[in-house]
């Protein structure tokens, strides 16, 4: 009964205040904004500090911030069906791209992220952190769910086409947070339990018969996570020391810009990275306490927003921006506490550099687009 | 045929919500463990990454203590601290260090031979600090440095506090010196005390009074980062940085009397011998001189290979310190002793006239101990053997004593034996005996002692052999009558809050069972030794009345049927000359040892070096007597 929604949406618009009636003409979350909005401060005040009260780094982190916005902006007035429609041409652009990066790194003899637009660099890895859970979501949109096994082939050729493109650049961070997302999409499309378990079984066997083929330096790596303090000077200095910076931080911190360890550069990477370790220093664990606060509230009202779209399509791809957003943040900290090795996964929102902000920023545009147009697809 | 599968979009829907609220509890549950993490770090590990952070960020940056002054008994400074200039080079300022040596040695800032072992400093130092070039800079390199300072970046001229003897090397056999620390010294000392520290006492006081002249260092917290460099501060982090005050080292007070010491190694000057000086009744040493003599500052402003070399291989041996470490035959200067030892054992009777024919033999040998310079002094009593040193007399007197005798009486006189100076490095020379040439000797033929070398033991030769130290302690006792005081070299000592404190002096005990009136008699001959005797030309027309004996040290055997003759000799096989005195005679203040290596006879030498030490302490500017003080 179309007709009646429509009234019925008419009668809550007359409710509304009028500041909401313009976040809803502009298909903005309110909620979700503001907890962004509220996360991507608290990392300004953090990188203040933590850059050593470097003004320029604070300006380009709010131009980024401004970019990201305006793309989270224009985005979330898409229509998700054009975005479907758009999924395998920009899907097929980011491999292509990749593969133009991996040449240039080939050619140029060296590590290889970017292409130079003269105007910005464009790292395509980044892009396809959207585009790769948008392609897998495209193509579960029309089949039955649970994925059938040819499905799920298909599936895991479309992800690791690009992530092994990433992870050759050399750059394994963002390789696994684009499986990631991929992944996730899988996940909520109702991949059984018991293929998640025979995966994960499947892992530890390859991670057993992984160990017996690795060179010794990256057998020491994986000790060196597991025990930073065989390496303190080399491979384990990043670890300790970030351990030594949150906790030294205490309950409360030693103060805003108080931070030895990061003031004093003990901390290394302590405006990208590591960020982390400077909050639980400067702030401690109640300012962590607050950040994860933060987050959880962000991811938990997308997840929230995911599951009131309608389609196959926006729910897979929302749940997955959801999600991902929520494994940066886990893999970040976990990395920065020693629960998980290092890899170079940023704080999202919060560590300084990359296009990693608008890539976040242009994902809950999207999220916000699907979610804005749930009514309008009447079922 | 595989049943079609239909998409059911509420049965989607429903999975959706399921799993995304199967995602939002494993969200929490990770967020729980992080929080978990958290807690451990900063709650229950709290403590122990702050201890850390803070050894991270702070270093202790030593300040060393000012090193305690030296000065004589007048307070006249012997060893102070002066601020010296010298280059230091930062590493990672410079672009081309070979360059830069290259260039400090082209202006004669760096010698040639330096620039490996420099290259070699500067690789092995942290890029930021300072590396010093060269030490104790003179106001020519300063300015020869200054003018060109344009061209060597990275190159300062930093000032630092070292050791500075303003006298040279006045009494630098007592003093001793400072040098850079070694290896071995490394392990000796703790080496917190030392950060900061780079020189330390290596001889004489400077070495004995090490603990107290170096004082306690302080340090001063200093902000680091993580290079290591320190900062003042680092963004908004203020540093809450602790200081501790260095306590200076005590100031020493020498019982040496430069003046004394000045005259006695102007005397001795362009010999090989020592002086010792010391006032009798209390152990006070008041010259110490061992000749030749070195610059200590040598040493501390880092002495060369060469320069060392130099020193060591020099055959006058100055870096010997004579007047401890030197050992002698005393010679005839033991008479005064033999004489004590006939008297207390009573085989002597002081009035008794005995014939000396120019030689002595004991019954039933052919073997002749001849007088020196075959003198015949004929009849003579105790006296008059002590004031013309006859050898016939003490040759006699020994053999009726014997070995056991002579051995145990001298004991109580510090020979054989250290006298406990306060500075090390002394060495106890040799007191014979029965014991100890059964001990000393492996073939039991060389074991058995003879009678023959007693009667040498009776005029200083023989297996006996003395120190300078030791006989100016030995005429110190015979001064005092038998008082044994342990002689020292440090009498005061001004602690950090200027507050003077008195070392106690040490008497070691006294000589027993000598008679007042034999004490008498001994220093009567002494003061004939002086005034009608061997010395009687260095005692003429002395304001004050001293006791004094002469003694020969042999170095070269003559042949029992040779004479010596000392013109004839290589200059370094002529006897040493030896005197002993103490003034004046009834009042002793003070008492002295002079020997002068092969210098000859004792009256000739030695005795005239002793007179000058004793004027220039017993007498005022117009050549009277001072009271005593």
């Amino acid at each position: 009964m179309i007709y009646e929604e429509v009234t019925s949406g008419s009668r809550t618009r007359r409710t509304l205040t009028g500041a909401a009636r313009v976040l809803f003409a502009l298909k903005i979350d309110g909620p979700l904004v503001i907890g962004l909005a509220l996360i991507a401060a608290y990392g300004l005040i953090v990188l203040y500090s933590a850059s050593g009260q470097n003004m320029p780094t604070i300006y380009r982190t709010v131009a980024r911030l401004a970019i990201g916005t305006v793309a989270m902006l224009l985005l979330a007035q898409i229509n998700p069906n054009f975005l479907r429609r758009l999924t395998p041409w920009l899907y097929a652009a980011g491999c292509l791209l990749l593969l133009v990066v991996a040449a240039i790194g080939h050619i140029g003899m060296g590590a290889q992220r970017w292409l130079d637009l003269k105007l910005f660099r464009f790292q395509p890895s980044e892009l396809m952190k959207l585009a790769v859970p948008m392609m897998c979501a495209w193509y579960l949109h029309e089949r039955p769910l649970p994925p059938s096994w040819p499905s799920l082939a298909a599936l895991a050729g479309l992800i690791l086409v690009p992530v092994g493109l990433t992870a050759v650049q050399p750059d394994l961070g963002t390789a696994a947070l684009i499986a990631a997302g991929g992944a996730l999409v899988i996940i909520l499309a109702g991949l059984r339990v018991q293929v998640m378990a025979g995966l994960v079984v499947l892992g530890a066997l390859g991670a057993w018969a992984g160990w017996g083929f690795m060179h010794d330096y990256q057998r020491k790596r994986v000790l060196t996570f597991l025990d930073p303090q065989t390496d303190p000077l080399g491979a384990g200095y990043h670890i300790i020391q970030s351990q030594i910076a949150i906790g030294s931080g205490g309950v409360f911190g030693k103060g805003w810009m108080n931070g030895s360890q990061a003031q004093l550069e003990f901390l290394p990477e302590r405006s990208t990275d590591f960020i982390f370790a400077v909050i639980g220093e400067e702030f401690g664990l109640l300012g962590l306490l607050l950040l994860l606060l933060l987050y959880v509230f962000v991811v938990s009202r997308a997840i929230f927003l995911a599951t009131q779209t309608q389609e196959t399509f926006a729910r897979l791809l929302a749940g997955s921006i959801a999600l991902t957003f929520f494994v940066y943040v886990f893999i970040n900290a976990g990395m920065v506490t020693g629960l998980l090795p290092v890899v170079g996964v940023p704080l999202p929102l919060v560590s300084y550099g990359g296009s990693s902000v608008v890539t976040l920023l242009a994902g809950f545009g999207i999220l916000m687009a699907l979610y804005s147009r749930r009514k309008l697809i009447g079922s | 045929m595989p049943a079609v599968r239909i998409k059911d979009h509420w049965r989607e829907q429903r999975m959706f919500d399921q799993r995304a609220l199967v995602a939002g509890a494993l969200m929490a549950l990770a967020t729980v463990g992080l929080i978990v993490r958290l807690y451990s770090l900063q709650v229950i590990n709290h403590d122990k990454y702050a201890e850390l952070s803070q050894g991270n960020r702070v270093r202790n940056e030593p300040i060393p203590a000012a090193r305690g002054l030296i000065v004589d008994r007048h307070g006249e400074l012997i060893a102070g601290n002066q601020p010296a200039y010298q280059l230091e080079l930062v590493p990672e300022e410079v672009t081309d260090v070979p360059k830069t040596l290259a260039s400090l040695v082209e202006i004669g800032l760096v010698r040639s031979e330096d620039v490996n072992e420099l290259e070699r400093t500067i690789d092995s130092s942290r890029r930021f600090d300072s590396v010093p070039i060269r030490l104790r800079m003179s106001d020519e390199d300063v300015a020869r440095f200054s003018v060109r300072r344009f061209e060597f970046p990275g190159l300062d001229i930093k000032t630092r506090q070292t050791r500075f003897y303003p006298n040279g090397g006045l009494a630098v056999h007592a003093l001793g010196y400072v040098g850079a620390i070694s290896e071995s010294d490394l392990k000796r000392i703790d080496r917190a005390a030392y950060a900061g520290t780079s020189l330390m006492g290596k001889l004489g006081v400077e070495s004995a009074y090490e603990k107290e002249l170096h004082g306690t260092n302080g340090y001063r917290e200093v902000l680091v980062n993580a290079q290591g460099r320190s900062v003042e501060r680092q963004g908004a982090f203020v540093p809450d940085l602790k200081v501790k005050s260095p306590n200076p080292g005590d100031d020493l007070v020498l019982s040496i009397d430069l003046k004394i010491q000045r005259v006695a190694e102007a005397a001795l000057a362009g010999h090989r011998g020592a002086v010792v000086a010391l006032n009798p009744n209390n152990g006070d040493v008041l010259a110490l001189v061992s000749m030749p003599g070195f610059d200590p500052t040598l040493f501390g402003r880092g002495i060369t290979a060469r320069e060392y070399n130099g020193l060591n291989n020099d055959i006058d041996k100055p870096l010997l310190n004579r007047a401890l470490r030197g050992t002698y035959p005393p010679g005839s200067t033991i008479k005064p002793a033999m004489a004590l030892a006939g008297l207390t054992y009573h085989v002597v009777d002081p009035a008794a006239r005995k014939y000396c024919a120019g030689s002595f033999h004991l019954p039933g040998s052919a073997h002749i101990f001849r007088e020196y310079h075959n003198e015949k002094h004929g009849y003579v009593d105790l006296d008059d053997a002590i004031a013309h040193s006859c050898d016939v007399y003490f040759y006699g007197l020994a053999d009726v004593l014997g070995i056991d005798r002579i051995a145990t009486f001298l004991a109580p006189f510090g020979f054989g034996k250290l006298t406990g100076i306060d500075i090390s490095g002394e060495r106890p020379g040799l007191l014979p005996s029965r014991e100890w040439k059964t001990k000393a000797f492996s073939k039991p033929a060389d074991q058995i002692w003879f009678p023959g070398e007693t009667v040498n033991f009776g005029i200083g030769q023989g297996y006996l052999n003395v120190t300078p130290l030791q006989l100016a302690h030995y005429a110190g006792i015979i001064a005092t009558r038998g008082k044994v005081w342990k002689p020292r070299l440090v009498s005061a000592y001004r602690d950090g809050e200027g507050k003077l404190h008195e070392v106690a002096p040490q008497q070691e005990g006294e000589v027993q069972g000598v008679s007042a009136e034999d004490w008498a008699r001994v220093v009567h001959g002494m003061v004939g030794v002086t005034q009608h005797g061997t010395a009687a030309a260095i005692g003429l027309h002395a304001p004050y009345t001293f006791a004094g004996k002469t003694g020969t040290a042999q170095v070269f055997t003559v042949a029992q049927n040779e004479r010596y003759n000392a013109s004839a000799i290589n200059e370094r096989l002529r006897d040493h000359s030896w005197f002993i005195a103490f003034a004046p005679a009834d009042e002793p203040r003070i008492a002295i040892a002079v020997i002068q290596e092969n210098g000859g006879a004792g009256a000739s030498a030695a005795a005239p070096i002793a007179r000058k030490v004793l004027d220039a302490y017993l007498l005022d500017a117009d050549g009277k007597v001072k009271p005593p003080t």
